[in-house]
């Protein structure tokens, strides 16, 4: 996408997603907020997969800063959102360098399932470890401040709502310009052919470290947000069906724009509140059958069904051949 | 000229093959030097020791003095080493322009910049230049993986030469390439390289090639080297043994 049309998109995005803020029914942009705050998870998800490194412990990262604002919410009293968004991404970043020293070596289904077990391990430590974490029932969480003011229960979800948007704005923007730059590039010279980095210079066990740091950081801020929109959270955070959802979405995407992260986060989570209401014991067989037909007619996500139809309108309606 | 290159002792086996075997080479600046032997003669092998892909079980590898052994790849490339392959090892999903303003941006230390855009005037100029001089700018906005074998070679030695290297090695640069297309492919090569002034090492199979583009030949025979030479010297008759190496030169 060229620097004008990037930026129109933006401003069309933006203005797209005010409106919900204030028109939405509470239901429904409590619905919202979730969606964007796990697309926060699905852009880092997307950004390893842009090294080819797909990781299903993504919930770890998720599940820790959500605890993490808990605990500096319950036990050390504080209130103020921006603080405790830090303390949770800081939280998920620290386990994110300490995981990632091992993780960084693997590549391909060894990625993967490492980056499970951890997952997995944090998930039985969340529920055996009942006197701090509250087990299967979780912790409750009070309406954060912002920036010093208290929310009322009336309006807070209106003010978290635009919290989230503003961190999304902000993520967003510096993301577009992560996947512009010589990094960004290196990733998906990384995904094609470690060994060509190699003789260019680059050290690819650092870049990929230092992805998987970036991506477990933006995992947290997603878990941080979500923890004031819900203000409930339990060890369910980090079970390995959440990671799947997180690649599910990502790959539903497609990993050519970040904004094809949050339109496929938002689709997902409203897709998944209707199968749930409507099949509520078949659900998950709807998503699956979403995801199939997704794969079937466009391989590469939801971002390229719309290239294709952008392209189509351009060319006048002829069929579109993105190989040619 | 001054001493770039030197190898001593180098040693490694596979089980019981020999693919270097107390290999003793010296390379100074400015030489164009072609490698030839039999296959499993331990050409790409030498190659794969002095650019860290592999590590000696005994010897020394000295680049400008220092001692390179126990190095990985991309710190043996940062002091100037490149290399090209056998099989074009190329980023086949990104543009031919983009391949090179990749090597451009991690030949200068900015690999790991995530902030200023990669495709930067200065850099697309410097790329485009690159590829004029290598004869495939025309196809700059194409994929990688989409370009002829020939055009990939190119692409490919032109990914190691935007690292600006002091010492760029070369692994059967015309393999894959037909007869008609060698020569040209050499000339456009080896002109851009001479005119840099960058030492160039070449592993080659096709003799007539060694023979009108190497300066100094080194031939390689289980691991050793059994010849070292002017072409010429070495290739004076059309088949000859070296140390029971049979070369044929094809004229």
């Amino acid at each position: 996408m060229n620097r004008p049309s990037y930026l129109n998109s933006s401003v069309v995005l933006l203005a797209l997603m005010i409106i919900p803020g204030f028109i939405l029914p509470d239901w429904m942009r409590y619905v919202f907020t979730v969606a964007l705050c796990k697309a926060f998870v699905v852009l880092g998800v997307v950004i390893l997969l842009r090294a080819g490194l797909v990781s299903f412990g993504h919930a770890l990262f998720f599940a820790a800063a959500a605890y993490s604002v808990a605990f500096s919410a319950n036990l050390w009293g504080i209130r103020e959102a921006l603080v405790l968004i830090i303390l949770g991404v800081l939280a998920s970043l620290a386990l994110a360098a300490i995981i990632g020293l091992l993780v960084a070596r693997y590549r391909e289904i060894f990625f993967a399932m490492i980056t499970l077990a951890f997952s997995m391990a944090f998930f039985g430590m969340l529920v055996k470890a009942y006197r701090f974490t509250g087990g299967t029932d979780g912790l409750r969480i009070p309406t954060p401040a912002v920036l010093g003011f208290h929310l009322l229960p009336q309006t807070s979800s209106i003010a978290i709502y635009f919290l989230v948007l503003f961190c999304l704005v902000i993520v967003v923007y510096l993301i577009n310009r992560f996947m512009n730059s010589p990094y960004g590039y290196i990733l998906r010279a990384i995904k094609e052919n470690e060994i060509r980095v190699s003789y260019m210079g680059g050290s690819v066990p650092k870049a990929v470290y230092l992805t998987f740091l970036l991506s477990g950081g933006l995992a947290g801020l997603g878990g941080s947000l979500i923890t004031f929109n819900v203000g409930h959270i339990d060890p369910y955070l980090s079970y390995w069906t959440t990671s799947g959802e997180f690649v599910f979405v990502a790959l539903l995407s497609g990993t050519g724009n970040v904004f094809a992260c949050i339109g496929g986060s938002i689709f997902i989570e409203f897709i998944k509140t209707y199968a749930f209401k409507y099949t509520p014991y078949t659900w998950q067989m709807m998503l699956g059958g979403i995801m199939l037909v997704v794969i079937l007619f466009s391989p590469g996500g939801l971002w390229a069904l719309y290239e294709n139809l952008v392209q189509r309108t351009k060319m006048g309606g002829k069929k579109y051949d993105a190989t040619t | 000229m001054t001493l770039l290159l030197e190898v001593e002792d180098l040693t490694i086996h596979f089980d019981m093959i020999a693919a270097a075997d107390n290999l003793n080479v010296a390379i100074n600046t400015g030489e164009v030097v072609g490698i030839i032997g039999p296959n499993g003669a331990g050409k790409t092998t030498f190659l794969n020791l002095v650019t860290g892909y592999l590590k000696p079980q005994k010897g020394r590898i000295m680049l400008m003095g220092k001692d390179i052994v126990g190095l990985r790849p991309h710190e043996i490339t940062a002091m100037g080493v490149a290399r090209s392959f056998q099989m074009p090892q190329l980023f086949l999903e990104l543009t031919v322009l983009e391949n090179i303003l990749v090597a451009l941006a991690t030949g200068t230390g900015c690999s790991l910049h995530f902030w200023r855009p990669l495709k930067n005037k200065k850099r697309i100029n410097e790329a485009h230049e690159i590829l004029d001089r290598l004869g495939i700018d025309e196809m700059h906005d194409r994929l990688a993986g989409e370009i002829s074998e020939g055009d990939r070679k190119l692409l490919d030695v032109a990914m190691a030469f935007a690292l600006k290297p002091k010492l760029l090695f070369m692994d059967e640069p015309t393999s894959g390439v037909s007869t008609e297309d060698k020569f040209q492919v050499m000339d456009t090569l080896m002109n851009v390289l001479n005119q840099s002034e960058v030492t160039t090492v070449f592993i080659e199979h096709d003799m007539s090639v060694v023979q009108r583009y190497a300066k100094r030949v080194l031939v390689l025979s289980e691991g050793k080297v059994v010849a070292d030479g002017h072409p010429e010297a070495i290739l004076k008759k059309e088949t000859q043994s070296v140390q029971g190496v049979e070369i044929k030169c094809s004229k």
